[in-house]
């Protein structure tokens, strides 16, 4: 049990917590929720074993979609989301990127926010996609998932920046 | 052997990742089925204990509504005690001529979880097993049907909502016996879509609707709704009718559950006449 491990956990249970609690039960115009959750799935860190990190993923999911009564969107969102995370990664830091992971969140770089905003909005279009999963409501899926990852994005930031470390 | 050992070695990761996929679409298929129990539902121990929680801090935003809600069923059911022929005395002794009160045993239940923004619905309630609680029991409050219980474990349970597209609950036109089937199109909370209404129904707008009474889930004459507006089609003989419902699904705390006392019997029953046949 090293500081890693423990902060992931705290992560892991505060994130899950207040996501059940407080984040589902905002629904701005009837439709827009925000799912800050996959914060977890961002910060992981990089070298470990992928294979825990897929897990931890599915596991993550699972709780979530038995809270929500929801099957298995969160499951499949959150488990693609880890799969492609380094792919996303190297998109967006470049191939130093587990160089630049070590402070990833100590400033507001242009390369964070392609991060977030590209992991938000694979995670969203699957995780809406998949609930609804009726091509007669395409446009709404369309609206909710722009509109559900811009609140999730705006979170994220405010979030980064509340547990971003204090400068020297 | 050895290169299919090498492949599994080497592209373990994407394995992983492939079979937890299949897992997890195959509970999301799993749910949008229809008809069909959950795997994974909120009745368990650990999210029934949190939102049994969480409820009993946010319920106090709500008691002003609720007791005036349950004030006035009091009143409702003071008026039909006060105004009925059939009660022998002053107590609850009821007439045996009343066959309500002979077929359905009602419980009370509360709401911890409500939801209502998807397209399949689904509440969790506290009371399970341990209060009685049975697969497909109907839940109504006051104002009329909520939905149908779906799964339960020993002190929660899941309630397949109104709003939810699998929902199928028969009903009425009140007063009359041309039945059709509720559904949801998962497009407003305060409106649900009546089927298979035939054309020769005399209809008007504000005409209430009350579920049919022809399943063994809910008795007859439990209040649903108001027509709002009809749809005709060239090509169906049926009406299409938005119904507005009674309730504000958005906020609904107490209810009730309603037991046939002898679904048994009737199960049984058609079980040996589909297997005679």
């Amino acid at each position: 049990m090293n500081n890693t491990t423990i902060l992931n956990t705290f992560r892991f249970i505060v994130l899950v917590f207040f996501q059940v609690t407080v984040f589902n039960n905002i629904h701005f115009f009837g439709f827009v929720t925000p799912y800050p959750y996959i914060l977890f799935i961002l910060l992981y860190p990089l070298n470990t074993n992928r294979h825990l990190f897929l897990i931890l993923s599915f596991v993550l999911g699972l709780i979530l979609d038995i809270f929500n009564n929801s099957g298995g969107v969160h499951t499949t969102a959150c488990i693609t989301l880890a799969f492609f995370r380094e792919n996303l990664l190297k998109m967006s830091f470049g191939y130093s990127y587990e160089f630049h992971m070590m402070r990833i969140t100590d400033k507001l770089s242009s390369e964070l926010v392609t991060y977030v905003v590209t992991s938000v909005l694979i995670h969203h279009t699957i995780l809406i996609g998949l609930e609804v999963f009726n091509l007669n409501f395409i446009l709404e899926i369309l609206l909710r998932i722009v509109t559900s990852s811009a609140f999730t994005i705006i979170l994220l930031f405010l979030i980064i920046g509340l547990i971003k470390s204090p400068r020297k | 052997m050895q290169q299919i050992i090498y492949f599994i070695t080497k592209n373990s990761t994407k394995l992983l990742f492939l079979l937890l996929l299949v897992v997890s679409l195959y509970l999301t298929v799993q749910t949008h089925s229809y008809h069909q129990s959950q795997m994974l539902h909120s009745a368990n121990f650990v999210s029934g204990t949190i939102y049994e929680k969480t409820n009993s801090i946010t319920e106090y935003l709500h008691l002003k509504d609720e007791n005036n809600r349950l004030a006035e069923e009091n009143a409702k059911m003071k008026q039909i005690l006060y105004n009925s022929q059939l009660i022998i005395d002053s107590t609850f002794a009821v007439n045996p001529e009343i066959r309500f009160a002979q077929d359905y045993k009602l419980f009370q239940a509360k709401i911890i979880k409500n939801s209502f923004y998807k397209k399949d619905n689904y509440l969790t309630i506290k009371g399970g097993l341990a209060n009685g609680v049975k697969k497909d029991m109907g839940v109504i409050n006051s104002k009329g049907v909520i939905g149908i219980v779906e799964n339960v474990s020993k002190n929660y349970a899941t309630v397949q909502s109104l709003l939810n597209t699998q929902t199928k609950i028969s009903a009425k036109v009140s007063n009359t016996n041309h039945f059709g089937t509720i559904t949801w199109d998962g497009k407003n909370a305060g409106y649900v879509q009546l089927m298979d209404i035939p054309k020769l129904a005399a209809l008007r707008k504000g005409d209430s609707i009350v579920t049919g009474g022809i399943s063994t889930i809910f008795p007859e004459n439990v209040p649903v709704g108001l027509v709002d507006k009809v749809f005709t089609s060239k090509n169906s003989n049926f009406y299409t009718i938005s119904v507005r419902l009674f309730n504000d699904m958005t906020n609904i705390s107490s209810i009730y559950l309603i037991e046939h006392v002898h679904i048994k019997e009737i199960t049984e029953l058609e079980e040996q006449t589909v297997s005679d046949e």
